[in-house]
């Protein structure tokens, strides 16, 4: 019988337990989700991964995401994934690329989250005096940057992914393993979320409003959602509506020095 | 005058999501994600494109009604509204009452849809 190396990673207080028959393979999962392992929490859901040999189709291909008779099929060129989200189990087949896993667990927290009412976001995310803020725009608008320029007293979540989730009180951004530029894991904590800004640079620092319709065009633009799905879609944007609705979203013009933070706390 | 639409119905499509926020009436298709924010006629349109009213009734009753605009005119910039939004697939249009449960606006909650 072959042994199988359980791990625990939990993301946004959602636990799943990834089973691997390869030890090496679930030690390379601890590093680098290290601050996310949580062994004592009872998982959600419970993945079993099939570990084979580099495939030749790129990566990067178009991912596809449909379901099918209750089960989500997730499939790229390096990757065959299977889920029922009803039976809390599914299986995931692909090489040992640290990529490929990573990318499955986002595909999967997105459809865990629409359900709830929550989304990931391509932003950077801090918390300072309790309050979370997020830092959302195209690549190149400066998150890494922003990131970087943070100050002692600044907690990252993430320089790439923000985990947005719904609660009583508003909305919570959860710190997550996925690292863009800055390749550093976020700090494993939330907070409720205080603003969104669409980041811009510029010469000079100053936050302005956002018309709402305008918010959740640029939101829906980096919310991260996969799935072919007309239902799984409605939802998102409702959620989008939702969260301008509830929380505001700003323009943060900045020049890429240190005195931006003095705007935000 | 115009005749291409004005005794035609249009109903909004299932597979849309759309939300009033700030006074702004905002539709995404479900298909292709394509996301449209409408003027306030057009917002009145949309509003009550159940089906079974005719455009030209919808623009006599509600259009003429509501803003200071001549037939004519309000008609024709309606069946420009229509059919880009048929071309997108967001509005059905027909010769005769289309009859279905209606879609409402932000009726699609996180919960119900998933």
């Amino acid at each position: 019988m072959n042994s199988s190396y359980p791990i625990t990673v939990e993301i946004g207080g959602m636990p799943i337990l990834l089973h691997t028959q390869d030890d090496s393979f679930r030690q390379m999962l601890a590093r680098r989700y290290a601050g996310f392992v949580n062994h004592a929490a009872p998982p959600r859901f419970e993945f079993e991964i099939e570990l084979t040999s580099p495939s030749r189709k790129a990566p990067d291909e178009d991912v596809q995401v449909k379901m099918q008779d209750g089960t989500w099929q997730l499939r790229r060129g390096d990757f065959r994934a299977h889920w029922n989200p009803a039976a809390g189990r599914g299986s995931i087949r692909q090489s040992a690329n640290p990529y490929s896993i990573d990318s499955v667990l986002r595909i999967v927290h997105t459809l865990i989250l629409a359900k709830e009412g929550g989304f990931l976001l391509h932003s950077a995310g801090a918390i300072r005096n309790g309050r979370a803020f997020l830092f959302s725009g195209v690549s190149g608008a400066g998150k890494t940057t922003i990131s970087r320029l943070a100050p002692p007293d600044v907690t990252l979540l993430t320089d790439e992914v923000s985990y947005i989730r719904r609660d009583d009180a508003g909305y919570r951004a959860c710190g997550t393993p996925f690292a863009g530029e800055l390749a550093r894991v976020g700090e494993n904590c939330s907070a409720p979320i205080a603003s969104l800004f669409f980041l811009k640079q510029g010469p000079e620092n100053r936050i302005e409003p956002i018309e709402k319709s305008e918010a959740i065009r640029r939101l829906m633009r980096n919310i991260l959602f996969f799935a072919e799905d007309a239902n799984l879609v409605q939802s998102v944007f409702q959620s989008a509506c939702d969260f301008v609705e509830r929380v505001p979203v700003q323009r943060l013009t900045f020049t890429p020095d240190s005195r931006v933070w003095k705007l935000i706390r | 005058m115009t005749e291409k639409y004005n005794a035609k119905y249009i109903a909004k499509s299932s597979a849309i999501a759309s939300r009033l926020l700030g006074g702004e009436m905002m539709i995404m298709s479900a298909i292709d994600s394509t996301f449209f924010t409408l003027n306030p006629v057009a917002t009145v349109i949309w509003q009550v494109a159940d089906g079974h009213t005719s455009l030209s009734d919808i623009v006599t009753q509600h259009i003429c009604a509501e803003f200071e605009v001549d037939f004519e005119t309000a008609l024709r910039d309606a069946e420009h509204f229509v059919e880009e939004f048929s071309r997108h697939g967001i509005l059905l249009v027909s010769d005769e009452a289309i009859r279905r449960k209606p879609i409402e606006d932000s009726a699609v909650t996180p919960t119900e849809a998933a």
